[in-house]
């Protein structure tokens, strides 16, 4: 039920993120979902792509320290209220979410969002048992 | 002109036969006299008679200058304290100073040898020497008095300080001599003109600079703005003061070292193995005549190379080229020393692994800084800012505690830091560029 996600260190440089678009532009992979954490020194960007391997592959070949995480993503209504409902019952839990992102589906009906937990298998069993809607990897990277 | 003829000008078999005989008799001079050196022979297992060639000189323990540290204050004096006549001392800024102690005879002994430096660099007893090295405690200041005194010169010994004073009297006395560390030379020049005092057009036509490291642009550039040749003269207060070594006028390529005296030899800084004539490496001396506090194989930490071919002068003493880097890489850092195997150390010990890195420091108005660039790696890496963050606040708490000295820490991306020649590029130095 995971979601493996590459994580890139970027140094704050001009065209540091271009490089990475390219690299995988080149590669043919598709960009899911992508967030950016920055500080005044460097960034980490956070990817969900089409195809985890390759990606990692053609940057690190290209000299990128990349790492892979394990993330949920939770398919949710696109309407008022959806997210808050999950992050009450994970408070509720005491799951700690580290970080997370969001993306709206195209068909519009939806929202997609892409949680790290602290405890990642907790997390997981505990959406489960609320009949929350995880996207398995194999179906968010074919979207 | 050469002071020393006999000396100066010894074939090299006769060099060296004088060389081993005066090792050798310092070899029992010091194992008989000083139990540092006893207890460091007998752990090595080798005996003064061992020494049979001058090769076998690699036999011998090194000594360091944390062990005149550790010695403190006389332990390495050869010699009763009753037969030292004169001690001088390093600052001690950085931890306990080290002390050095002469004899009668090592006072004249230096003098002949600043004597022979100053003749070298072209002077004469007919000159007068404007001698600006400070006095006291540094051995600049004393070391070129009573060489220039030895020569048959006349000393102004005018010591550090009182810049427009100095001007004053390089204007009045017309002295043919001076003595002062490069940048001072500078300092003067741009002074006398502030002055209205034109230093190129006084009788002044010798420098003998040292104290400092200098590049040849710097000699170029103090030759054009005093109007006087520039040498370049070598020494440190464990192995004697100035006079060591001198460059010749006469070529102005590479510096004479008093042989007779001092036996040079260039090691590999890591391995401590000899390297080659003309092959790069840590400068190590052996002190044949000193009495009072005699030395084994001195590493200086200065990198040279050692020339044995004949100089235009005539001298036929070997040749170092002019020191312009430490095997050490000591960084002095407002005030600390700083070496980057103490910051390597300190991110192995943060966390765990043997990164990339690169020290680059700065001089913002008077204050130095320093910036450590850590190269991030997978093991090193997170997705989460905050662990990052905590790696650099780590890493810059360490070096606080253990160096007393405040770095920024920076991670930046894999390769980012420049490799030269395979060989990462540790230090980059922005503090002496114009």
């Amino acid at each position: 039920m995971k979601v493996d996600q590459l994580s890139i260190f970027l140094e704050n440089r001009a065209g540091r993120l271009a490089e990475v678009t390219r690299i995988l532009s080149e590669a043919g992979v598709n960009i899911r979902a992508l967030s950016l954490a920055d500080t005044s020194d460097f960034g980490i960007l956070r990817l969900i792509v089409s195809d985890f391997e390759k990606a990692k592959a053609k940057l690190k070949e290209a000299g990128f320290t990349v790492g892979r995480t394990s993330v949920v993503a939770v398919e949710v209504n696109d309407q008022p209220g959806g997210l808050n409902s999950i992050l009450t019952m994970l408070q509720d839990a005491g799951i700690n979410v580290e970080y997370m992102y969001a993306f709206v589906q195209q068909s519009g009906d939806s929202a997609v969002l892409i949680f790290r937990f602290d405890r990642t298998d907790q997390g997981i069993e505990l959406l489960r048992k609320n009949d929350i809607n995880i996207i398995p990897g194999d179906k968010l990277y074919a979207m | 002109m050469i002071y020393d003829v006999k000396n100066e000008t010894l074939p090299r078999e006769d060099m060296e036969a004088l060389q081993l005989r005066r090792l050798k008799s310092l070899c029992e001079r010091v194992y008989a006299n000083v139990p540092f050196y006893k207890k460091k022979f007998d752990e090595k297992g080798v005996k003064p008679q061992d020494i049979k060639t001058l090769k076998d000189v690699s036999l011998l323990p090194f000594t360091v200058k944390q062990d005149l540290r550790d010695q403190y204050p006389f332990g390495m004096f050869a010699v009763p304290k009753d037969q030292i006549v004169r001690i001088h001392s390093s600052s001690g800024t950085t931890g306990t100073a080290t002390v050095v102690g002469y004899t009668k005879r090592d006072i004249e002994n230096w003098g002949e040898l600043v004597a022979r430096c100053m003749m070298a660099a072209g002077a004469s007893a007919a000159d007068t020497v404007h001698n600006a090295y400070g006095y006291g405690l540094f051995t600049g200041g004393l070391g070129a008095h009573y060489g220039a005194e030895a020569l048959g010169a006349t000393v102004v010994p005018m010591s550090g300080g009182s810049t427009r004073r100095q001007v004053t009297l390089l204007k009045d006395f017309a002295p043919d001599v001076i003595c002062c560390t490069p940048s001072y030379a500078l300092f003067l020049a741009e002074t006398g003109l502030e002055m209205g005092i034109d230093i190129r057009e006084l009788p002044l036509r010798i420098g003998i600079f040292g104290a400092e490291p200098w590049t040849n642009e710097m000699r170029a550039d103090i030759e054009k703005k005093l109007g006087i040749t520039a040498i370049d003269i070598y020494g440190l207060s464990e192995i004697m003061g100035p006079g060591v070594a001198i460059e010749c006028a006469a070529a102005q390529d590479g510096l004479h070292i008093q042989e007779d005296h001092f036996l040079a030899e260039t090691i590999d800084p890591v391995s401590g193995e000899p390297v080659g004539p003309g092959e790069e490496g840590e400068l190590v001396f052996t002190t044949l005549t000193k009495e009072g506090i005699p030395l084994i194989r001195y590493r200086t930490r200065d990198l040279t190379t050692l020339n044995y071919t004949p100089c235009k002068c005539g001298r036929t003493t070997v040749r170092m080229r002019r020191v312009t880097g430490r095997s050490d890489d000591m960084l002095i850092i407002r005030g600390v020393n700083v070496f980057p195997s103490q910051i390597e150390s300190i991110l192995i010990d943060t966390e765990g692994l043997t990164p990339h890195y690169q020290l680059i420091i700065e001089r913002q108005g008077n204050l130095d800084t320093l910036e450590v660039q850590v190269e991030v790696n997978e093991a090193l890496f997170s997705d989460e800012i905050k662990s990052l963050q905590r790696v650099e606040s780590k890493v810059m708490k360490n070096i606080k505690e253990f160096l007393g000295v405040t770095a920024k820490v920076k991670l930046v991306e894999p390769k980012s830091i420049e490799r030269s020649l395979g060989k990462a590029k540790r230090i980059i130095d922005n503090r002496h560029k114009d």
